[in-house]
């Protein structure tokens, strides 16, 4: 091809694809962006339209947790704190403590893996935020308690449906942070057989229900 | 402005026992209800623009402040006031200070000649044309000012290619226009609107092959003039930062921005007198419209029409068409642009000759087959648009918003 043809060619070139390329973009102004304004003008509730194996903030429901620490281990940047004791009675183990930060937590899903019972998963929570960072720091365990045993027969205490026990711990954005310290002790059923009633507040021993307290 | 006063002298006794005076509060006035006119123009046109880029780029784009968004240019005018105008340690203070107002000053002084109705005009200078030319060769010293005087690489190299881009396509620019003056045969602009007709086939660009070229041509050296993409190379955020404007906060940063959208205003204004017909009224002579002064309004109103359809072009180009490099920017100038240009101009001259030599109704049809051209290429757009909504999955929608 002559230069005089490729100069000409080159001008109907940029014509063209100018005019098609104009075309095209015109064309997008008449289709509705796909947009989702989140928060506030969203169709139906973010917290609807979640996959169903959604990774969001992780919760533990205690009645039915072992204190076995593969959580604990499981996790690759430590996030998660599982405290335990020897019971006071000398035979056992007590529940001290159990922190899942979820400032640091990166929702990789392998503690989940872990755990034995199930107790640990993710929930369609995912909106949590606080002024001081300290505060996503999630207790799941408000004072010693006797972790779940697992025997024959009894089946696993059934839990609240997912996201409404992290919900319910999950501080207001501005609250002020008070460093955490373990409650009283109470025993409860050594069996942990106490799950049911556990579950209605979780992470919280029912003193009343519990029969003879020892110190 | 000479006419208008007349006919206030006629009117307004004041005006009769001090017409110095009354003359001078005319041009003040006028002045500043241009000035706040075309800034009011200029802001929601930063709306709009991020609207359609928005839509454009299957987003939204701003809805929050006021209906649709609307306040938004406020809001970030106001947002603009309240910050810190910063001047770095290094940068000499006094230009940098002083470089927004040539930007400014040049953009704004265009406004002196464009017209909007046969009175409304802040002077109609017999030399218009090259008056134009000349201001808008101001807002290249304001950016070289700035970008020498921020003492900082990027915002050197912004001014730098500014000034290169700007000279060349100042070249274009000239010869395309060049080609639209030979038949009106005067480089004022009310001459040049009243040579041509209200309706679209007595317009300048369907006049001869010549202009009907020409007015692609300064459309696209208007746009590497006013910095706009695909010729923002100096600004390119991908590889200066900001460009010259890199140290500018505050009110000064929003200086640079006012006149570079004021002046998308004066792309469509210039490009509306020469070619489009300007303020004329289909169908309404001159004289007619000259002496009523609801029809001199109506007049401006077109004016505005056209320019605006004529930004509306500009915002939807910059949306499709990404940036282009240094070295291929100038090839564009210098192999393609000017010596189209100078083509354009000769052929433009022959034209001239031509004319005189056949029947009128030979020119005539000429134009009325470049009208016919000029709707074919809008109405093809259009089908190729609809075409690409019809490929894609979704069912059009044709409200603005949602
Ligand atoms: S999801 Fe991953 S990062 Fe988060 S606590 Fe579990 S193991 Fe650790
Ligand atoms: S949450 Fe699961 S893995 Fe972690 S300590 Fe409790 S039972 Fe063990």
């Amino acid at each position: 091809m002559g230069s005089v043809s490729t100069y000409f060619e080159n001008v109907k070139n940029a014509a063209v694809t100018i005019f098609e390329g104009m075309a095209v973009t015109l064309s997008w102004m008449f289709r509705r962006p796909i947009t989702i304004q989140y928060p506030d003008r969203t169709p139906e509730p973010v917290k609807d339209t979640l996959p169903d194996r959604f990774r969001g903030i992780l919760e533990v429901h205690i009645p039915a947790c072992t204190a076995c620490s593969a959580c604990a281990r499981a996790c690759p940047i430590d996030v998660i704190l599982v405290e335990t004791q020897k019971h006071p009675s000398g035979k056992g183990r007590l529940l001290m403590r159990f922190d899942i930060d979820i400032s640091k937590c990166m929702y990789c899903g392998l503690c989940t893996e872990a755990c034995p019972t199930g107790c640990l998963r993710h929930t369609p929570v995912f909106e949590a935020t606080g002024r001081d960072i300290h505060n996503l720091v999630v207790h799941f365990v408000d004072g010693p308690v006797v972790p779940y045993k697992h025997k024959k027969g009894r089946p696993v205490p059934a839990s609240p449906p997912p996201g409404d026990i992290v919900q319910a711990l999950l501080k207001p954005w501005d609250a002020e942070y008070v460093a955490w310290s373990p409650g009283e002790f109470v025993e409860r059923d050594a069996g942990g057989g106490d799950g049911e009633k556990g579950a209605a507040s979780p992470g919280k021993v029912e003193g009343g229900a519990t029969g003879s307290g020892s110190g | 402005m000479g006419d208008f006063f007349e006919y206030l002298k006629s009117q307004w006794s004041f005006a009769q026992e001090h017409p110095a005076l009354a003359f001078f509060l005319l041009v003040v006035g006028y002045g500043i209800v241009m000035i706040g006119f075309f800034s009011a123009f200029a802001g929601p046109v930063t709306w709009v623009e991020r609207r359609v880029a928005g839509r454009m780029q299957c987003r939204i784009g701003p809805n929050r402040v006021g209906p649709h968004g609307f306040l938004q240019w406020l809001a970030d005018g106001l947002k603009n006031f309240l910050k810190e105008d910063l001047i770095p340690n290094a940068a000499d203070k006094i230009l940098f200070r002083i470089a927004v107002y040539p930007v400014f000053a040049g953009v704004f002084l265009t406004f002196v000649v464009l017209p909007l109705g046969p009175w409304i005009v802040g002077a109609d200078l017999s030399v218009g044309v090259v008056y134009l030319l000349a201001v808008t060769a101001l807002v290249v010293t304001g950016i070289i000012m700035s970008g020498w005087a921020s003492n900082s690489k990027w915002s050197l190299l912004g001014g730098i290619r500014s000034a290169a881009q700007m000279v060349s396509y100042e070249v274009a620019a000239g010869m395309a226009l060049l080609t639209a003056i030979i038949p009106a045969g005067s480089l004022s602009f009310q001459d040049i609107i009243e040579h041509q007709g209200g309706w679209p086939w007595q317009w300048l660009v369907v006049y001869s092959p010549a202009t009907f070229l020409a007015f692609f041509v300064y459309f696209t050296a208007s746009l590497a003039e006013g910095n706009r993409t695909p010729f923002d190379l100096p600004e390119a955020e991908s590889e200066l930062v900001a460009g010259y404007n890199t140290e500018y906060s505050g009110m000064r940063f929003l200086f640079f921005a006012f006149a570079e959208w004021a002046n998308l205003y004066v792309i469509g204004a210039v490009i509306t007198a020469v070619f489009l017909g300007g303020w004329r009224i289909p169908g309404v002579d001159i004289a007619t419209q000259t002496n009523n002064i609801w029809l001199q309004f109506a007049g401006a109103a077109i004016f505005l029409t056209k320019a605006s359809v004529l930004v509306f072009v500009t915002i939807w180009l910059r949306w499709t068409l990404p940036r282009l490099r240094v070295d291929q920017l100038m090839l564009m100038c210098w192999k393609y642009f000017v010596p189209f240009g100078i083509g354009l101009v000769v052929l433009s001259l022959f034209w001239q000759v031509l004319a005189a030599a056949v029947p009128t109704w030979v020119t005539s049809a000429i134009s009325v087959l470049l009208t016919l051209a000029g709707a074919a290429l809008v109405a093809g757009m259009f089908w190729r648009a609809w075409y690409n909504i019809r490929a894609g999955k979704d069912a059009p929608v044709y409200t603005w918003l949602i």
